[in-house]
């Protein structure tokens, strides 16, 4: 681990030097969040613009189209330039609905999706805050998500938005509980909820592979749930067009619907990058048992790099879901979840304690 | 035939008959319905293809023309009234579920009221509009209709007009859904219904209760505008019906006109409009697995079909000069011969398409998600489809050999080898294969034809100005979609003194109801989709 660079040594060197100036301490942490606040912004700005030009290229690749390529070299200013566009939109403002709920409904659900960003486990060192319940605190703030869409298709006075809030309300809860029962079955393995020790856990071998058999089936319950969770297909029945035009966001217009639009994407991200922290040892190289040589090598590889390129590679899955698969039905939906999904998780829980206590796993 | 008629004779003594290329039985209104029924019960009538409106200025009337499931043998009844003021002709819709959106139709744009129709309502116009437009007495002028800025008033009633016990008619209005149905409005704009179609939904929750199905927003009076345009210049409204069946449609309005002049089409041009047919038909199914799986939200597979699409629009355009609207096929034969890279390209078609069929079923066909959603999913019995007229591969796929190519053989196909694809499920899926299975067919016939093009004209000698003899004459060839037929009526002039076209997308649209009712919101996509009706077919 020697090789790899500990990002905290710069956060203390900032800190220490905020202090040394002679500044109170409750100061320099006020700035320290202002500084982490404009860096997420930022961040949270930059990948939605990447996911956007990341699953247009993809999808084009799959449909025998070449996808964005005028603006800028491969394309690659077209998300700015969308971006650009959506934010000078007019916001339209509609009768007969509820103001303050609808103004609020965009911002609920892309707080949940910034807060989630807290605990993600950029690189060594790099993570905004690491607290003893991360795992717990995530599963906690993208929850909040769902609030946005419920009020999104309740306040718009529409009974389109309605019955797509209503449906992705139905989908979020139930799915929460995979991710929910998943999550745990890999926090059991780990015996801690702290983000940063489960990715300093997975040192030698990753999740998937030393935890094999319900470590796998966990990931696959994962994947599945998390895709339901973003409303992207096969399970994107909440914002279905061909049945509900545009499902809960329908009468959201300029940056409100941007919001929705950025949230969708960076949940996209947040799911991928869950599960390379579960799964995928996070921000940890890949290291093979006694091979040390080929650790020592992949050390060198930044963990930022890493932790991005797991979370995009498990994302590309995702998207590879959307363009390929129908969308489900409703009731089809709701039966993959409670009458396997669940089932196959809680068994897999069990199976999961029994490795751990009989020791049958990699060490 | 002549056992029919003198059966029907002796029980119907007021019958009448009249040898056309259909027999027709004129019959007074009150013995109407119990032809129909004899007809239907005793004589196995029991496919109500269309019923004609007529205006002969001295009467109105309809004409009905019904077909043998099992022969494949046409009759019609013809029933007029003389009374313009308050014209009245008894319902059959208790016999035949369409004859209900039929009989709308007639009294859209003839005024007459069917008594005991449980709908009469207009089925195109909208409610406000004044005049009954096919009326040979129907002022035109824009004064009696001006185009308005209001919104187009909207009526959650209809009508139904019966004869009460003094004999007179008791006109009651009638709610068209209950009262504390919690009606949704998808459409007239909507991903989902493929053009400008409007369906009033009644939901209890995701269920689907009813379904009012509201058309007309995109009529042309393309029947209204023939009456005062000659032959030729009728043709080219066959490409704006269903604008994927346009070579199907032409074909078969030329074929009718053809054979009322009296004119031969030369081989050439025969083969080359069934190359043009089977072309087009591959290109619609094609675009029908695309937009299909579209609306189930698979959509890379709209990419994949309209590969093949492309390809044969390109085909389409090296011969015809045109992608969407060919305006082809002529009085005669074709309008220009066939370009000289068209046997090659065909080809090249040809190989490709057995790879794309497996990668559709690949893609598609066999995933679960999709046999989740489209099996035991709208399950249309052949008795329905029979009941509602729902041709073509939707009403195959109910296990109703109807295909027109089979039943009554026209131009070329009876010397082409090809199966009929019959399926029995009735669902979604079957309607879904039997499209991938007919085009496979489709494509066996151009791989017979392809090679043996014969030399030769391809436009017979045709007169500039073309009259037809007086009398009238009626047609069906396959769309694509279903079966497409012609009536002509002709006093001998240079104009028609009606043309009534009929379209299987109406019947596609109006058996949505029945195959929905009970299901989830969500398969009013699935099985409105699987029956693949073109919203301007329909409208006309």
């Amino acid at each position: 681990m020697e090789s790899t660079f500990d990002f905290s040594k710069i956060t203390c060197w900032f800190n220490d030097l905020l202090l040394g100036w002679g500044l109170a301490p409750w100061l320099v942490t006020t700035i320290e969040c202002i500084l982490v606040g404009v860096g997420l912004l930022l961040l949270y700005a930059l990948l939605a613009l990447f996911y956007i030009y990341f699953e247009r290229k993809v999808c084009a690749a799959f449909q025998c189209r070449l996808g964005p390529n005028r603006v800028g070299p491969f394309g690659l200013l077209q998300s700015f330039a969308d971006m650009f566009k959506i934010l000078i939109k007019e916001l339209i403002h509609l009768n007969h609905i509820d103001r303050f709920l609808f103004a609020l409904a965009p911002y609920l659900v892309i707080i949940a999706s910034m807060m989630a960003f807290a605990v993600l486990p950029w690189g060594p060192g790099l993570q905004i805050i690491d607290f003893n319940i991360g795992i717990f605190f995530l599963i906690a703030v993208s929850s909040i998500g769902v609030l946005g869409i419920l009020l999104a298709g309740w306040s718009s006075n529409n009974k389109f938005t309605l019955i797509g809030a209503m449906r992705s309300g139905a989908q979020m809860i139930s799915y929460e509980l995979s991710i929910g029962l998943s999550v745990i079955t890999m926090v059991a393995f780990a015996g801690t909820m702290n983000v940063n020790e489960i990715v300093l856990a997975q040192d030698r071998c990753w999740f998937i592979f030393a935890g094999h058999v319900p470590a796998f089936i966990a990931f696959v319950i994962y994947l599945i749930a998390g895709t339901a969770e973003t409303n992207r297909g096969p399970f994107d029945l909440p914002e279905a067009e061909s049945e509900l035009t545009a499902g809960y966001h329908t009468e959201y217009s300029g940056i409100h619907f941007g919001f929705f639009y950025l949230a969708e994407y960076l949940n996209l991200f947040i799911v991928g990058g869950v599960a390379a922290l579960l799964f995928f040892g996070g921000w940890m190289p890949f290291h093979i048992p006694g091979w040390e040589g080929f650790n020592h090598v992949m050390n060198y590889i930044p963990g930022v790099v890493w932790f991005i390129g797991k979370a995009v590679v498990i994302s590309f899955i995702i998207i590879w879901f959307k363009w390929t698969f129908p969308r489900l039905r409703i009731d089809q939906l709701l039966k993959l979840e409670w009458k396997y999904l669940l089932p196959i998780n809680l068994f897999n829980l069990a199976l999961m304690v029994v490795i751990i206590l009989t020791g049958f796993y990699i060490h | 035939m002549a056992t029919i008629q003198e059966n029907i004779a002796a029980k119907f003594p007021q019958a009448t008959f009249e040898e056309a290329d259909v027999l027709q039985i004129n019959i007074p209104d009150a013995q109407l319905h119990d032809l129909a029924k004899t007809l239907r019960d005793e004589y196995g009538y029991d496919y109500l293809i269309t019923i004609v409106g007529i205006d002969r200025v001295e009467c109105l009337g309809a004409i009905y023309f019904l077909s043998n499931t099992k022969t494949n043998q046409e009759i019609s009844i013809q029933v007029t009234t003389t009374d313009r003021q308050n014209p009245v002709i008894t319902s059959i819709a208790d016999l035949w579920s369409i004859a209900t959106i039929y009989e709308r139709e007639v009294y859209d744009f003839y005024g007459i009221i069917f008594l005991n129709n449980p709908d009469m309502r207009r089925l195109f116009l909208s409610i406000d509009w004044v005049g009954y437009p096919l009326r040979k007495d129907y002022d035109n002028g824009p004064d009696s209709n001006p185009v308005t800025l209001e919104a187009e008033p909207q009526s959650d009633d209809t009508h139904v007009y019966t004869r009460g016990e003094d004999g007179k008619i008791v006109c009651t209005e009638k709610p068209i859904f209950a009262k504390n149905d919690f009606v949704v409005n998808i459409g007239p704009q909507h991903p989902a219904t493929h053009g400008v179609l409007r369906f009033r939904t009644a939901v209890d929750g995701e269920t689907i209760k009813k379904i009012d199905v509201y058309m007309g927003y995109i009529h042309r009076g393309v029947e209204k505008l023939c009456e005062n345009l000659q032959y030729m210049q009728t043709l080219h409204f066959m490409d704006r019906l269903d604008y994927f069946s346009a070579h199907n449609y032409h074909h078969g309005l030329c074929m009718c006109i053809e054979r009322a002049a009296g004119i031969e089409v030369p081989r050439r041009a025969q083969v080359i409009r069934v190359l043009m047919d089977e072309l087009s038909r591959i290109a619609s199914h094609c675009l029908f697995f695309g937009t299909y799986c579209m609306d189930l939200g698979a959509t890379t597979m709209l990419f994949y079909t309209l590969r093949v699409r492309e390809q044969i629009l390109d085909i389409m355009k090296k011969t015809c000069g045109a992608r969407m609207t060919f305006n082809y096929d002529c009085i005669g034969g074709v309008m220009a011969d066939l370009d000289p890279d068209f046997v090659k390209d065909v080809k090249a078609l040809l190989a490709t398409i057995p790879a794309n069929i497996k990668e559709y079923n690949k893609i598609f066909t066999g995933n679960v998600i999709a046999e989740g959603r489209l099996e035991k999913m709208g399950i249309m019995t052949r008795q329905q489809a029979i009941d509602w007229s729902v041709t073509g591969p939707s009403g195959r796929a109910s296990g109703w050999a109807c295909d027109v190519r089979k039943t009554h053989p026209y131009s070329i196909y009876p010397e082409i080898q090809f199966d009929e694809i019959v399926m029995t499920e009735g669902d979604s899926m079957a309607r879904f294969k039997a499209r991938l299975l007919e085009m496979e067919q489709s494509a066996h016939i151009i791989e017979q034809l392809i090679d043996n093009i014969p030399e030769g004209d391809y436009l017979a000698k045709v007169p500039k100005v073309l009259k037809l003899p007086q009398g009238h004459w009626f047609q069906l060839v396959e769309g694509c979609r279903g079966v497409f037929g012609v009536y002509i009526e002709s006093d001998g002039g240079t104009q028609p003194v009606r043309m009534k076209f009929v379209t299987p997308s109406l019947n596609l649209a109006a058996v949505v109801d029945e195959i929905t009712s009970g299901n989830k919101i969500a398969d009013l996509i699935t099985i409105a989709g699987s029956l693949d009706y073109i919203v301007p077919d329909m409208d006309r």
